[in-house]
């Protein structure tokens, strides 16, 4: 199964991975190799088998309601890049300006 | 006393007993360190004061009477993929280079209650991604049995750390055989505990439902000592099982007679290298003369184990490693500088954010890493999840039933933990397909969510450690570790060492 350098460019932005032009030249490649390979699973009949997602049986597990103590505002910006002491500081959202 | 030559478990009782101070065995060790690791490179974070500081408080402690925990004054190394807050936690990527974890795992909190005494950091494929410990941002392991071969991967730093006496108890991860196998390739024994059974909380997470912490020692008594200590219940992991813990160290002695262990004839088909062929069929031997018998098993579906691994993987740590933003933590791109974007004819990212976070991961990621999110992110992508991801957890279904349906016949399943022993450093790192194959007798405990052990079985012609492997039922941990002792009480492969350069 081949994928195409637009097909690769696209999961990039997906995965938010800046991909260059050689990048997307040998992922290419190596792509579809690994999705040839695991396309491998095709030859089984599934069609009556549920999906495993996950080896234990449990659902949802919650826990009381409570407030419990947690990191502090100056522990959960310790390793942050930017920050002004009260909160993490990123480049603007929408459009051009205002980068951080 | 030589305290590099003493088991986990003689160790504790020596400290206990006032024979050797834990500084005396914390001294030692860090002097093999210090030693050896240049040639090894198994450590990435050394904290030799903190260390010395822990294990002196130890020894304060006994003197004054007062009580000690199970672990005290033990030299452990921890892969570094569980969060330490006193030392840095990279996961050998550029992209934690530096950073500060503000909590400790819950197994890393676990030790330093046992009275543990930290040594350090170990190297490993970055984000536990690979088979070779060639995937780390920070250099390669080399295997101390050859240094010109690869310890496997990805806990690489751990077993070589333990394998060249640099600690006697070292702490790993598996996702799809990342203790089993390069313990297997450095001639120590590891375990992967069921899932669920030590708590997840803080170690990083590749991929969630099938990472799974777990000890690497010389020995499965040493193995059997720590699972006390870090095996149990954390309401912090809601995968984390409620079963109570044994106490595995006090059910090692019962003999094996009338033990049923499977052998599945599909195991010794191609691509598995002759020498190890031997050496695991002397241990089924030694097995049946300890009093097992052995049957023929099979599982039908075990060939599409790393197909349905290297999907269910690399989607789970799509999504798990899409938290290393360049906001919160970790690397961030400078701006104005790099790449443009491919995916837009003008090469403009939509905003100056989502530019941050393409550039930020672009730097920090290595090309595996990368490799194995874009596959992730492709498989579960519109149009292609249910020809991807959905299969493949319907085959995970069928692989699983495979071993309910054995473990109706048999206690436990033995066979090869690696296709070859220890390979020569680069001979797989340009071919990805080559090096997922590493992990064919591995990555079905943990798909299936069960228990596997692995331990030494022999020697190649040119001194290379064989590993056998044992997987069992779900909570089976007292059975795997009892066979893999018993075996140990009738072998002395385990004890074999590595002779290191001076």
């Amino acid at each position: 199964m081949a994928l195409t350098r637009q097909d690769v460019a696209k999961v990039g932005l997906l995965a938010r991975l800046a991909l260059s032009g050689d990048d997307l030249d040998r992922m290419t490649g190596e792509l579809s190799k690994i999705v040839g390979f695991v396309s491998q699973l095709e030859e089984l009949d599934t069609n009556d088998v549920a999906p495993l997602a996950h080896p234990l049986d449990t659902q949802n597990v919650f826990r009381a309601d409570e407030p419990k103590p947690s990191l502090t505002t100056a522990q959960a910006l310790q390793s942050s890049p930017r920050h002004d002491g009260s909160c993490f500081l990123v480049p603007a959202v929408l459009g051009e300006s205002g980068a951080a | 006393m030589q305290p590099l030559e003493l088991s986990a478990v003689d160790l504790v009782a020596a400290i206990r007993r006032g024979d050797v101070s834990a500084v005396q065995v914390a001294e030692a060790f860090l002097a093999r360190i210090e030693k050896a690791n240049g040639a090894i490179n198994a450590f990435l974070h050394i904290d030799r004061e903190g260390a010395l500081a822990r294990a002196a408080d130890v020894d304060a402690r006994r003197k004054a009477g007062k009580p000690l925990g199970a672990l005290a004054g033990l030299p452990v190394a921890v892969k570094d993929a569980l969060c330490t807050h006193d030392q840095p936690t990279t996961c050998a990527s550029k992209m934690l280079a530096g950073y500060r974890p503000p909590y400790d795992a819950h197994v890393v909190a676990r030790l330093r209650q046992a009275d543990a005494v930290l040594v350090g950091k170990t190297n490993m494929d970055e984000f536990a991604m690979g088979g070779s410990n060639e995937n780390s941002a920070f250099g390669a392991v080399h295997n101390p049995w050859d240094l010109t071969r690869a310890p496997g991967g990805s806990s690489g730093g751990s077993a070589a750390c333990v394998a060249a006496d640099m600690a006697p108890v070292a702490i790993g991860s598996d996702t799809g055989g990342s203790i089993r196998q390069p313990a297997g390739l450095c001639g120590i024994t590891g375990l992967k505990p069921t899932y669920g059974r030590v708590s997840r909380r803080g170690l990083v997470a590749f991929a969630s439902s099938l990472d799974q912490i777990g000890p690497m020692t010389r020995s499965a008594a040493d193995c059997a000592l720590v699972m006390e200590t870090i095996a149990g219940h954390d309401a912090g992991d809601a995968t984390s099982l409620a079963d109570d813990v044994p106490r595995y160290t006090e059910m090692l002695e019962k003999p094996l007679t009338g033990l049923r262990i499977g052998r599945v004839a599909a195991h010794f088909g191609p691509g598995l290298d002759p020498e190890v062929a031997h050496g695991v069929e002397e241990a089924f031997a030694a097995f049946k003369a300890a009093g097992a018998t052995i049957h023929d098993v099979e599982l039908p579906h075990a060939k599409y184990g790393i197909t349905t691994y290297y999907l269910v993987a690399p989607c789970e740590a799509s999504s798990n490693l899409a938290r290393y933003d360049g906001a919160h933590y970790g690397h961030r791109a400078e701006p104005g500088r790099g790449h443009r974007s491919s995916a837009h004819p003008t090469g403009e990212f939509e905003s100056p954010l989502v530019e941050m976070y393409c550039r930020s991961r672009a730097e920090g990621f290595g090309p595996e890493v990368k490799r194995r999110i874009m596959l992730g992110t492709y498989a579960l992508s519109a149009g292609y999840y249910d020809a991807f991801y959905a299969k493949a957890l319907r085959v995970r279904r069928l692989i699983r039933q495979d071993y309910l349906d054995a473990f109706a016949h048999v206690d436990l399943i033995g066979g090869p933990v690696s296709p070859t022993p220890a390979f020569p450093l680069g001979e797989k790192t340009n071919d990805p397909l080559a090096m997922y194959l590493v992990d064919m007798y591995t990555v079905g405990t943990n798909l299936a969510g069960i228990g596997g052990i692995s331990f030494p079985c022999g020697f190649t012609k040119g001194g290379l450690p064989i590993g056998f492997q044992l997987q069992g039922p779900a909570l089976s941990e007292p059975l795997l570790l009892r066979a893999a002792d018993r075996y140990q009480q009738l072998t002395d492969w385990h004890t074999r060492r590595p002779k290191l350069p001076a």
